[in-house]
């Protein structure tokens, strides 16, 4: 797989989002924004957010519960009901623009062109129907086959997802697969079209580790025989560390950091990432005596706070006098192809992680 | 069955003091730390698989299958495994909420393997759970005061300043504002909900915390919040802990020793740093290969073991070894004789036939035991076949 300079593609974006028009990336978000309007206020789930993926690349996109990774892989797919959902900026996939897209072309692109594997797949396959046939359904919906070439693929699709014995297994039903089995089979589902942009959202959260380092690593695989573009939606850096090329941080329905995978895990520069990466226990490390935390909890996102989001949790916000809790930072380009959304001055970031952060991971 | 004797067959019983009651035997003799407080000895749960329409016992999905191990007070003890390994049953079972099959469980040198409930009652105070999930352990209709405040109306304990009092100074601890006491569980975050559950376990002053996955649930920055807080309450309150995680790197950050559970039994159990730096035991080597490593410039540098497949069925186990049919070095005694597990370093039980780190193995090991008390052996310089 030939990794193209992030900085190259990051600095694309930064040039083009002022621009319209079909974009050159395979597949660009410009300041999507997804809105829920309810009785108690509109949840922003989504609120401006710009990303661009090309083909073989797989990009990480990070964050808590509530932080709109979800809202915005389900946003691409078209799979926001218009009427209880207000969808607006552009998504450009392969040079169509799908937010302004009828229902039907968005369909048409659906399975075959872009593809989603879900979290749990016991309860996004239907138990009442034979794996072999949801793929085989799947697979008949975008091309002109007879059922027996249909159900020859699937049991294909099956083998190469590693299903043992893939010609009995396509006959089991849903409850029959352990919850390894159950996860491949819905990859084969997803790749069955040969889709070229891959949305895997939470792919391995609710699998034994041992599973989880067998479908990442068939993940991968696949991705370089199809050469996929590849969203992959988790909270799990460690997961997001060994297969992406580059990461996004969403906290609040905002990007607080965009970034390649190397400068997010070795030069972060947001307080929310270094949170994150305080956060966490890591087999990798001396054990330390505490973990750090980040104070407080994600906020509501009908409330999401004055000013910086994040302000709330951050430990750094006094050093802006009162920017943080007035002023929202935009997103900029930090450093090349870094992008950060954070009022500290880029020097005193660079030595807060230096000195006080990363000493401590 | 065992558990569920009439309340008046306990009453004579206790009364018969036979047997000393049970809230006072922790001041008889008091438990000093180091000292083991909980003592589980060949521990099994075998759940019954039933069909016709006499409900004949079929067959018996074996969760749990004999599992030893001592807990010292002070101490927490960390038990991992897949699911499925039957460490949840584990610990239901040390509680008394799952009826133990066979096996023995001591606490503070107490048998309470077949005690009723009704003589159970009072131990509670001494023996709390935390459970997994925030959500569906909290009563939605009770307010948080009722809820924390429901062991002491349990016990029938009075407070120096009203229960009221009690449950605040309780709120405070785990880190909640006392003015919380009369919301209700909707009004509070997963990680808040989490600290109302440690509340109520805290209430009445355990001396065991039996933790089944207490932060799984939770966000990553919430999840290291309860971390701390467990830590800390531990060193304020001097609990012990038994923590049923399937995190490693979780496990390894809160215990002081771990034990690893394979289909219903234990395969190693180790001081925390032995078995992370130097595990023996090739399911725990797998285990900790598979955890990905937040760094991307680990990417591809660390070797890895990848298991085949999925854990067998616990309701036709494999014999022998249990892991035998995914173990790379796997051999056919193997599958004919089942290793015991035993102290290969001081302080360190495996059960391999060709476990790593190590010169010994555990069929040697019994053998030399037949002769001799078994040395201790070192395995600090054998070099560690991966990072």
């Amino acid at each position: 797989m030939a990794r193209k300079d992030p900085a190259e593609l990051v600095n694309g974006s930064a040039e083009q989002s002022g621009t319209r028009g079909a974009p050159s990336a395979f597949l660009e978000v410009r300041d999507l924004k997804i809105h829920f309007p309810t009785d108690d206020g509109l949840v922003k789930s989504v609120d401006g957010l710009s990303f661009q993926l090309e083909r073989g690349r797989t990009l990480g996109i990070v964050g808590e519960s509530g932080s709109g990774k979800s809202v915005t892989s389900l946003g691409i797919l078209g799979l926001h009901n218009k009427r209880n959902a207000n969808v607006s900026g552009e998504i450009w996939l392969d040079g169509t623009e799908l937010v302004g897209a009828s229902q039907n072309d968005v369909r048409r692109l659906r399975g075959r062109k872009m593809a989603m594997i879900f979290q749990d797949p016991l309860s996004s396959m239907h138990p009442f129907y034979t794996v072999g046939h949801q793929i085989v359904e799947a697979y008949r919906v975008h091309n002109d086959v007879s059922k027996s070439v249909a159900r020859k693929h699937a049991v294909d699709m099956l083998g190469r997802v590693g299903i043992p014995r893939p010609d009995r297994r396509v006959d089991d039903y849903p409850h029959q697969f352990s919850g390894g089995m159950r996860q491949r089979a819905m990859i084969a589902m997803a790749l069955s079209c040969d889709p070229e942009l891959l949305i895997a959202d939470e792919p391995t959260t609710a699998l034994d580790v041992t599973v989880q380092a067998q479908i990442l690593d068939l993940i991968r695989d696949l991705q370089e025989e199809f050469n996929s573009a590849i969203i992959m939606i988790t909270h799990d850096l460690g997961v997001v560390a060994e297969l992406s090329d580059d990461i996004l941080v969403m906290y609040a329905g905002r990007c607080a950091e965009y970034a390649s995978v190397d400068d997010a895990f070795h030069r972060p520069l947001h307080p929310y990432t270094w949170g994150l990466l305080g956060s966490m226990p890591r087999l990798d490390r001396e054990r330390s005596e505490r973990l750090m935390p980040i104070k407080g909890t994600p906020p509501s996102l009908i409330n999401v706070p004055q000013g910086c989001a994040f302000n709330p949790r951050c430990a750094y916000r006094d050093l802006n006098g009162d920017k943080s809790t007035t002023e929202r930072p935009e997103l900029v380009e930090a450093e090349p192809g870094h992008q950060v959304a954070c009022h500290l001055p880029l020097e005193k970031k660079r030595e807060i992680w230096e000195s006080e952060i990363r000493p401590k991971l | 069955m065992t558990g569920n004797e009439t309340v008046s067959t306990d009453k004579t019983t206790a009364e018969g003091t036979t047997v000393p009651a049970a809230d006072s035997a922790g001041d008889a003799r008091p438990i000093a730390d180091g000292e083991p407080l909980l003592e589980v000895d060949g521990l099994g749960k075998h759940f019954p698989v039933t069909a016709g329409l006499l409900r004949r016992q079929v067959a018996a999905v074996k969760a749990v299958d004999g599992v030893s191990f001592s807990v010292r007070k002070g101490e927490t003890l960390g038990l991992v495994g897949e699911s499925g390994c039957g460490k949840s049953t584990t610990g239901r079972m040390i509680m008394r909420l799952l009826d133990p099959s066979f096996g023995k469980i001591t606490f503070e040198g107490e048998d309470i393997t077949t005690m009723s409930q009704g003589r159970l009652r009072p131990l509670r105070r001494d023996l709390q759970m935390i459970f997994q999930d925030p959500y569906s352990s909290l009563n939605p209709r009770k307010t948080v005061g009722a809820i924390v405040g429901a062991p002491f109306r349990l016990q029938n304990i009075k407070t120096e300043n009203g229960v009221k009092r009690a449950v605040q100074d309780i709120l405070e601890l785990v880190g909640l504002n006392p003015e919380h006491y009369n919301r209700y569980p909707h009004e509070f975050s997963g990680g808040q909900r989490q600290r109302i559950g440690i509340a109520r376990t805290l209430a009445l002053k355990p001396k065991l915390i039996v933790a089944d996955e207490p932060v799984s649930a939770l966000d990553v920055s919430v999840q290291a919040q309860v971390v701390n807080l467990l830590e800390d309450l531990q060193d304020e309150l001097d609990l012990t802990y038994v923590v049923i995680a399937h995190d490693l790197s979780v496990v390894r950050h809160i215990s002081d020793r771990v034990a690893v559970m394979y289909l219903g039994k234990i395969v190693e159990i180790a001081d925390r740093n032995d078995l992370y730096e130097r595990p023996m035991h090739p399911y725990t080597n797998a285990l900790l290969s598979a955890v990905p490593i937040p760094d991307p410039a680990e990417r591809g540098e660390r070797k890895r073991i990848r298991l085949q497949g999925d854990v067998p069925s616990p309701l036709d186990p494999p014999p022998a070894c249990r892991f035998h049919t995914r173990c790379w070095k796997a051999q056919d005694i193997c599958k004919q004789v089942e290793p015991p597990l035993v102290e290969l370093s001081p302080g360190h039980e495996a059960a391999c036939h060709f476990p790593e780190n190590t010169t010994v193995s555990a069929t040697d090991e019994v053998a030399k035991a037949a002769v001799a008390p078994a040395p201790g052996t070192t395995a600090a310089d054998d070099p560690a076949p991966e990072a």
